[in-house]
């Protein structure tokens, strides 16, 4: 009996049968995420209902000396839960319940597997909403939030998954079940909450989650400018942030992702935009009111030849439809694409926007930019046909240009989907081998055998100590195939 | 001549920490000179010291072969203002730092240092608006004990790439490296601000936040019986605002802090404490009688308490009511027969941390949690 039999035994036993799969079929469904061109077909799939199964089958993993990955609900955009091909898949998704609301103490409790927006459905009613809105949060999990540190068009304003995060339950990559944080505040001793989210599963696997809940607003105003061309909706974007503004998101999108998001779902944005700015203030009424205005005339100050203003939350909600859907919009006018994800300082906005206009063109393809403006991070979208020899690579090299082009300007390689299995090699680009080694201190503290998730973030393992890393990368999978994104 | 000759000079009696004399102070003028320095010090055992506001917070180190000074790695870096972020070395004085109409959002204390204020997490009342500095940090520069250059995070505000060792620094009491330079990101300096004051009880917090007006911070202060709340915003804004808030707790509106406006309760020399708390946890905790002070918003107070005694009562309390309670600082002769951490969940984790960045606990011995 193989060693992964053996596992698949104890763990039918642990579990139960049904909940432990290695039928090939079956474990077809789970061999990508979101970036659906790196498969790997895992070699177990488990299916745990508890912290205690999650904690049985890492344990199990442990002493086994087999790698083991976790996905939440697969979304990621980076192939953070891509499984390992000899490594067991531990899927949280059935980990769906919502263990507390206590808006008393604005904190919810909740499992690993619960969607991001039934958090804020489950507290609306109490007048309480959960900040971090990643695009894709009608079916993201917060369990990978957790691991990706997620954001979305709001963070500008109030920060990321790891500022919203105040305890953890995890199960360590020995199998150990410990509580991190909790309700109050400043626990003492390292933040190893703060540590643990954003690493992307390879430090363990979160089985419960406390997060902060906000207040809802008093008022939201949003607006829809059309712009020219993307240097005046710069320009607006640099004026709004300079007079002072901390706008709850300000979005950007150009004229081909516009034209993608109007094919998809008939946003009705204005016709002959070359860019289009989505700004939302949100906040106390009087506040909002006056900084509203404010940002309606830098708009126009900046050029922007039509200025939209949502009349109730329907009409908002059609202005977010066209960014919302943008990424799957694009679809609609290429038969393939990339999503890439960068940052880079806010006021290089313009120059950079000519700039992979200049990459883009030199290579013969498309890029179709929606981003968060706000806090400068990219979203460009490349475009391809697969079906033509050559255009798939020449795009992958547009793609990894930008990101050149990110770190160049003092940027990151990411701003919310995270390194995973796609972006290690960029990794000794913008940080030093002695940077990475530090990072990967923490990683032997809570993973010296290097089984959690092997082959994520970092190009190449380092040794713990007297343990060498068991973990193998889960290889460079060639593939430059339509990303199905949300 | 060796590195640690040319660095360090000889200790005086004022080089000590918590009693503890030091043998050596280096005070290096940059990151290379700190990472050769502390290359060179690996036989010795290091206390970092910024300008001493804290020095005395958590237990006595076990030994101070070195005393590394930050007074002269200061200064801002880089102020990118239309980026909303500044870059300042870890000696810079928090109060010096000038950002024309943009602010680092940190209460710190008086004089307290940018390295100092990281290294405890240390915050005031207006974390509950603006965070703390492990929500304002986005990259930071270490030396690591065994005096190799670290930085993790960058000069943007949305970043992923990599683990966040900025949340490691931020609080590790200077246990696991010498911060050297730290990233922020900022906020615009508001146009107006206003105080209401109020006698009032810590429940009317409660009514606070269900009035949606963002504060910034919401404090109470049980010697004089007042709740007090700063909002912030455009002049029109404020003043709306804070009407509201007067009109609901029937207190009055002014443009100067109560004088106990972030201040510790604690005398010199006292026994001086931090708690956390779930919010609804703060009336039950005040109305326990003890003296304390800070945030109802976040549920961050201080304490002041006579004994240890005194120390056992309120740390049970707020353990019972699903928080925690550090004693900061505490007079020689209580201070060494304190547990001045108390009981601290995934401790063997943060073992394992500690022996990772410094196999021979040679930073800060014995400062931190579980004798760390």
């Amino acid at each position: 009996m193989n060693v992964i039999e053996a596992l698949a035994e104890r763990l039918r036993r642990e579990l139960t049968p049904s909940r432990v799969l290695t039928d090939r079929q079956e474990l077809r469904t789970y061999e990508c995420d979101g970036l659906a061109h790196y498969k790997v077909i895992p070699a177990l799939v488990a299916l745990p209902h508890t912290a205690r199964e999650v904690a049985a089958v890492v344990r199990a993993c442990a002493e086994a000396g087999v790698p083991f990955v976790a996905r939440g609900s697969g979304t990621g955009l980076s192939g953070g839960a891509l499984p390992h091909a000899d490594g067991v898949l531990i899927v949280t998704a059935q980990m769906r319940r919502i263990v507390e609301v206590a808006p008393a103490d604005e904190r919810a409790v909740v499992e690993p597997g619960v969607i991001n927006l039934q958090v804020t459905k489950a507290a609306a009613p109490h007048g309480y909403y959960y900040a971090p809105d990643p695009s894709s949060q009608q079916i993201c999990s917060i369990g990978g939030n957790v691991a990706e540190n997620a954001g979305g068009a709001h963070c500008l304003k109030y920060g990321f998954t790891t500022n919203h995060v105040t305890g953890l339950e995890i199960v360590t990559p020995d199998g150990d079940l410990v509580r991190l944080g909790g309700h109050a505040p400043d626990t003492p001793g390292y933040d190893l909450v703060g540590a643990f989210v954003g690493s992307e599963g390879t430090l363990g696997i979160a089985t419960e989650v406390t997060v902060r809940l906000t207040r809802q607003p008093e008022s939201v105003r949003t607006l829809l400018a059309a712009f020219r061309s993307t240097d005046q909706a710069g320009a607006a974007t640099s004026a709004i942030i300079g007079a002072g503004v901390v706008p709850a998101a300000i979005e950007m999108m150009d004229a081909l992702a516009i034209e993608a998001a109007e094919a998809a779902v008939a946003c009705g944005y204005p016709a002959g935009a070359a860019a289009v700015l989505i700004v939302e203030l949100d906040g106390p009424a009087a506040e909002v009111a006056e900084q509203f205005e404010q940002v309606d005339r830098l708009c126009a100050a900046s050029g922007a030849f039509e200025i939209r203003i949502a009349a109730d939350d329907a009409e908002r909600a059609l202005f977010w439809k066209g960014r919302k859907s943008a990424f799957a919009a694009v679809g609609r006018i290429s038969p393939d694409y990339i999503v890439q994800d960068g940052v880079i300082p806010r006021t290089a906005l313009p120059e950079v926007l000519h700039r992979i206009g200049d990459l883009a063109r030199a290579r013969g393809v498309r890029v179709a930019n929606v981003f968060h403006a706000g806090d400068g991070n990219l979203h460009p979208l490349v475009l391809f046909d697969d079906a033509v020899p050559g255009e798939a690579e020449r795009a992958e090299e547009a793609s990894g240009a930008i990101i050149d082009l990110c770190i160049e300007y003092g940027g990151s390689i990411t701003g919310e989907h995270g390194v995973g299995a796609d972006k290690a090699q960029y990794m000794p680009r913008m940080f030093t081998a002695d940077d990475l080694d530090t990072m990967q201190l923490l990683r032997c503290a809570f993973d010296p055998q290097g089984l959690a998730n092997p082959g994520k973030i970092f190009p190449t393992p380092r040794l713990c100590g007297e343990r060498p890393g068991r973990g193998r990368a889960a290889g460079s999978l060639p593939g430059t195939g339509a990303a199905e994104v949300f | 001549m060796t590195v640690l000759d040319e660095l360090a000079r000889p200790a005086t009696e004022d080089d000590t920490v918590c009693g503890v004399p030091a043998r050596l102070v280096a005070a290096p003028a940059s990151t290379a000179e700190a990472a050769a320095l502390v290359a060179a010090a690996q036989d010795l055992s290091v206390v970092i010291r910024g300008a001493g506001t804290k020095l005395d917070w958590g237990p006595p180190p076990r030994s101070v072969d070195l005393i590394i000074d930050t007074g002269r790695l200061s200064g801002v870096v880089e102020h990118a203002a239309g980026d909303l972020i500044v870059i300042v070395r870890a000696g810079a004085r928090l109060d010096e730092i000038k950002l024309g109409d943009q602010q680092l959002a940190l209460d710190a204390r008086p004089g307290a240092t940018v390295g100092g204020t990281v290294a405890t997490n240390d915050s005031g009342p207006r974390r509950l608006h603006y965070g703390t500095a492990r929500d304002l940090l986005i990259g930071i520069t270490v030396v690591r004990p065994d005096g190799r250059i670290a930085h993790s995070g960058g000069k943007v505000v949305k970043n992923v790439a990599g683990y966040d060792l900025g949340k490691l620094y931020t609080g590790a009491y200077g246990t696991l490296g010498l911060i050297t330079e730290c990233t922020f990101r900022l906020h615009p300096t508001p146009p107006a601000a206003l105080f209401v004051r109020a006698v009032a009880p810590a429940a009317a917090a409660v009514a606070v936040r269900a009035a949606r007006v963002a504060p910034a911070a919401v404090e109470i202060d049980s010697a004089t019986g007042e709740l007090a709340v700063l909002v912030e915003g455009t002049p029109a804004g404020t003043g709306e605002r804070a009407a509201t808030l007067a009109k609901l707790l029937g207190g009055e509106i002014g443009e100067i802090a109560p004088p106990w406006w972030g201040v510790p309760p604690w005398p010199a020399g006292g026994i001086g404490l931090k708690l956390g708390v779930p919010l609804s946890a703060v009336p039950e905790l005040v109305a326990s009688g003890a003296a304390v002070r800070g945030s109802a918003g976040a549920g961050v107070l201080y304490a002041a308490v006579a004994d240890i005694t005194a120390v056992e009562a309120i740390r049970g309390l707020c353990v019972r009511l699903g928080g925690h309670a550090v004693v900061l600082t505490a007079p020689p002769g209580v201070r060494e027969t304190l547990d001045m951490w108390g009981p601290v969940p995934g401790l063997a984790l943060m073992r394992r941390v500690k022996d990772q960045f410094d196999p021979g606990h040679r930073f800060a011995p014995g400062r931190f949690v579980g004798g760390i």
